[in-house]
């Protein structure tokens, strides 16, 4: 009884159901909805989304926002591109993953050392780090959209699991790619749930005093978490890069926001410390059903933002009626 | 002294050009309760962070055990058992309960993974050692300030603790709280455990310690066992002044001012009647939960009385809003001066100018921004506010001085009645002398002044009576010229 009780107060199963429900009013309306091939096609638009959400939400946790990630996934998938194609390669792409990881590993410790160092506002150095990536991309590297990737990349983005036929005589697929998702929100659960590191992100988010005297180095946390992050934005800037088979350096600008907007409709409290990878994966189909379905329904894609906009405001606005602290985040003691 | 757990010698430490500790000494024996009492400023919470090992002396050393520790780091300063509870309590409102209790154990061990079977466990024996019952699957957040402390108890036992020093504990607490807050102490006593009991709550060192030691001005000036001293000595020590001189209020009180009759309001307060004279200061006493802050709440405007007649200055007045009190130049200065009385991050200047901005405002509702700021420099001036400049933020100050900013921005409206509810609560003595002396000047100037305290030394030093408050009823009245302290004490606590 206790059980189910905390169970009902919790944020995620007002968002599962409330998936459920849409999902239902929608496969009423245009049965389509329900067909494999559309289902897989929403876990293939969920994959860069929900990768950088897992991002998203580790800093989102630890009280800091980080909205540089999507500038560093574009450097990154966009110079892996250019090294690769430079030099002729046509080996695997798990050469790529780990170029466009490294490089975003690497940008991600950039905004470490200045949060870090220098106790700058994250906001205002992701701000800035952003616009100095996006910058240096286009100023240095190139402009050009390149439109014929590297052979890896190219039969990456082609590879699925359990391919079929349909009716129609359509192959249909889920593509590799949403494995990658899937793995790393493991990843992420279980850094979160089972490591010392993982409570050290929520205690920072909690409170960064207490986190200090309890003897987390924070210095090392905070490394860790923007390192983390730009590691989760390099690849999932090289897996956008495969999807739409061509890398181009003006891509992915905007949708920080989208992003943020699916954690904190997952139930992260944007002052820090509370938020879970389920939420935020739920938050993520929740933002992306939206998004495809309303096609299905006859919806003019203008009113789907609008859409957007009133669900992660209601559903916010749920949360912080139920849970005060969650949006003030600071308990007066 | 053979028995000594932590022997503090010579300690001095400076800061820039401030000498914060000056050859302070101080010896702590195993189960003892010590307290630690000193203005703010003092040098008390240097002293702590000395103890513990967060701020290294210029001179003196520290002995456990009878054995020299050299330069003590925090670390050292854990392992040797000394546990610190610091104001904020360093507790994660985020996470639960347990992983409160657990989360500095399992760093100690140098855990990597932790599961959360491994964090109910360690949980589960902190409370069991503290002895108290408590929802493990609770968030922090969802807690009271008492509750918290338990769990910042129960988390420094678990590392071994054998001396816990807690710095202000009470001040977010009810005298219930406090209450068993002390028992755990003396539980703790009876186990060996020392506890260092920092505070400016005079009445609550007399009630806890076994021996007092305090500070002023970063040097110790008094030491000795609680017998040795009582609410006036240790004023004396802390301030070096002689406090209230002024009992039972400022001269002959003049005609009523204020006249309240059978006022009343649904699940507050009920059938209250009673007088406010010119010159008077009229305490109002009572439990929390006897409706006396719901009716000065009312006589402000702002939940208005159901029923009942209130009459200013022989006139029947409607106090239906914030609005028509301080049309009546009625003002009010709330319990929390930080969450209801105060634009926290906002400038001296422009606090103290916005009870009364109507009265800066010119023609098409400017401001006169030159009148605006003489008047805010004098009221600056006649309260004796330190602080750098008009600009500065009200955050920046102690929490006297923002008490007095608030003081101030009622006083430039020009106030008739002044209702104040816990004017000194979280505000060292001599602050709070300061703003008694306020006071008493206010009403020598006919002002009529209503305070509502917990502290029974503070009524009986400005009152001249002392009503009391029951249940939403006025249950007596004292006078305080004969009733004291003690027998108002003993009236509050038939009560309960």
């Amino acid at each position: 009884m206790e059980r189910l009780s905390r169970i009902l107060h919790r944020n995620e199963f007002y968002l599962a159901a409330t998936l459920v429900v849409l999902a239902a009013v929608i496969a009423t309306v245009n049965p389509a909805f329900l067909s494999l091939s559309n289902l897989f096609d929403l876990c293939k638009s969920s994959t860069v989304l929900g990768i950088f959400a897992l991002g998203v939400l580790i800093v989102l946790l630890s009280g800091g926002i980080d909205i540089s990630f999507t500038a560093i996934a574009a450097v990154s998938m966009y110079v892996t591109s250019q090294i690769l194609l430079a030099a002729s390669y046509t080996g695997p792409v798990i050469v790529a993953f780990v170029l466009a990881g490294g490089l975003g590993l690497l940008l991600g410790l950039f905004n470490a050392f200045f949060i870090s160092c220098y106790r700058l506002p994250t906001l205002i150095v992701t701000l800035g780090s952003a616009s100095v990536f996006r910058g240096f991309l286009l100023a240095f590297i190139g402009t050009k959209i390149v439109t014929s990737l590297p052979a890896g990349m190219v039969e990456f983005s082609k590879r699925s699991l359990f391919a079929a036929t349909s009716p129609g005589g359509e192959t249909i697929g889920l593509s590799t790619s949403f494995l990658l998702f899937i793995a790393a929100a493991a990843v992420v659960w279980v850094l979160l749930r089972y490591t010392m590191l993982g409570k050290g992100i929520y205690a920072l988010g909690g409170n960064p005093g207490a986190a200090a005297r309890a003897g987390f180095n924070i210095t090392r946390l905070q490394f860790f978490i923007y390192g983390f992050v730009g590691f989760l934005s390099g690849v999932a800037g090289l897996i956008h890069a495969c999807m739409m088979r061509n890398a181009n350096p003006f891509d992915l600008v905007g949708t920080e926001l989208v992003v943020i907007a699916a954690v904190v409709l997952g139930g992260a409290s944007i002052t820090g410390g509370r938020g879970t990878v389920i939420g935020t994966l739920l938050g993520v189909f929740l933002l992306v059903m939206i998004n495809n379905s309303l096609i299905l329904l006859g919806v003019p894609s203008y009113w789907q933002k609008v859409l957007v906009g009133l669900v992660i405001i209601i559903s916010t606005g749920i949360t912080a009626r139920r849970n005060p602290q969650a949006l003030h985040g600071v308990v007066a003691s | 002294m053979q028995d000594a757990l932590l022997d503090v010698r010579h300690i001095s430490k400076r800061f820039g050009g401030v000498q914060a500790l000056r050859d302070v000494s101080l010896t702590l024996r195993r189960g003892e309760i010590h307290c630690l009492v000193g203005e703010n400023g003092s040098g008390k919470s240097t002293l702590i962070k000395v103890i513990a090992g967060v701020c290294r002396p210029d001179e003196g050393e520290i002995l456990v055990d009878g054995r020299g520790v050299g330069h003590l780091r925090p670390i050292d300063a854990v392992r040797e058992g000394i546990q610190v509870i610091y104001q904020d309590l360093s507790l994660f409102p985020n996470l639960t309960v347990a992983e409160n209790l657990a989360i500095n154990t399992l760093i100690e061990h140098g855990c990597r993974w932790v599961t959360p079977g491994r964090i109910g466990r360690v949980a589960s024996e902190a409370i069991a050692r503290l002895g108290i019952k408590i929802d493990l699957h609770r968030e922090v957040a969802e807690l009271s300030v008492a509750e918290r402390q338990l769990i910042a108890i129960a988390r420094a036992l678990l590392q071994d603790a054998r001396l816990i020093i807690m710095d202000e504990p009470t001040t977010a607490l009810t005298r219930r709280e406090i209450d068993s807050l002390f028992r755990i102490i003396r539980t703790l006593q009876a186990r060996g455990i020392s506890t260092l009991f920092v505070s400016h709550k005079l009445t609550e060192v007399l009630e806890i310690g076994e021996r007092i030691t305090v500070l002023r001005n970063g040097g110790k000036v008094a030491e000795g066992d609680t017998s040795d001293f009582d609410y006036g000595s240790l004023v004396h020590h802390m301030t070096g002044r002689e406090m209230c001189r002024t009992r039972g209020g400022p001269g002959q009180p003049g005609p009523p001012l204020l006249r309240v009759r059978a006022l009343c309001r649904r699940d507050a307060f009920d059938d209250v009647s009673f007088d406010l004279r010119r010159g008077e200061v009229l305490g109002i006493a009572g439990l929390l939960g006897s409706g006396r802050t719901e009716l000065a709440m009312s006589l402000f405007g702002l939940t208005p009385a159901d029923g009942g007649t209130t009459e200013i200055d022989g006139e029947i007045v409607r106090l239906s809003n914030v609005h028509d009190a301080m049309a009546r130049k009625v003002a009010y200065i709330p319990e929390d001066r930080l969450t209801e009385g105060l634009f926290l991050e906002q400038s001296i200047e422009r606090n103290m100018s916005a009870a009364d901005l109507g009265s800066f405002t010119r023609w098409g509702g400017w401001l006169d921004l030159g009148r605006m700021r003489q008047a805010v420099g004098k009221g600056m001036a006649t309260l004796g506010i330190a602080a750098p400049s008009t600009a500065s933020p009200v955050q920046s100050l102690s929490g006297g001085n923002q008490q007095k900013v608030v003081l101030a921005k009622w006083l430039m409206g020009r106030a008739g009645i002044l209702i104040l509810n816990g004017p000194t609560v979280g505000v060292d003595v001599g602050a709070k002398a300061e703003i008694h002396g306020k006071l008493m000047e206010l009403a020598r100037k006919g002002m009529g002044i209503i305070v509502i305290s917990d502290d029974l030394a503070e009524l009986a030093c400005l009152c001249r009576r002392v009503l009391v408050m029951h249940r939403g009823r006025i249950v007596d009245e004292l006078p305080m010229a004969e009733a004291n302290e003690g027998s108002l004490a003993a009236r509050l606590s038939d009560l309960e």
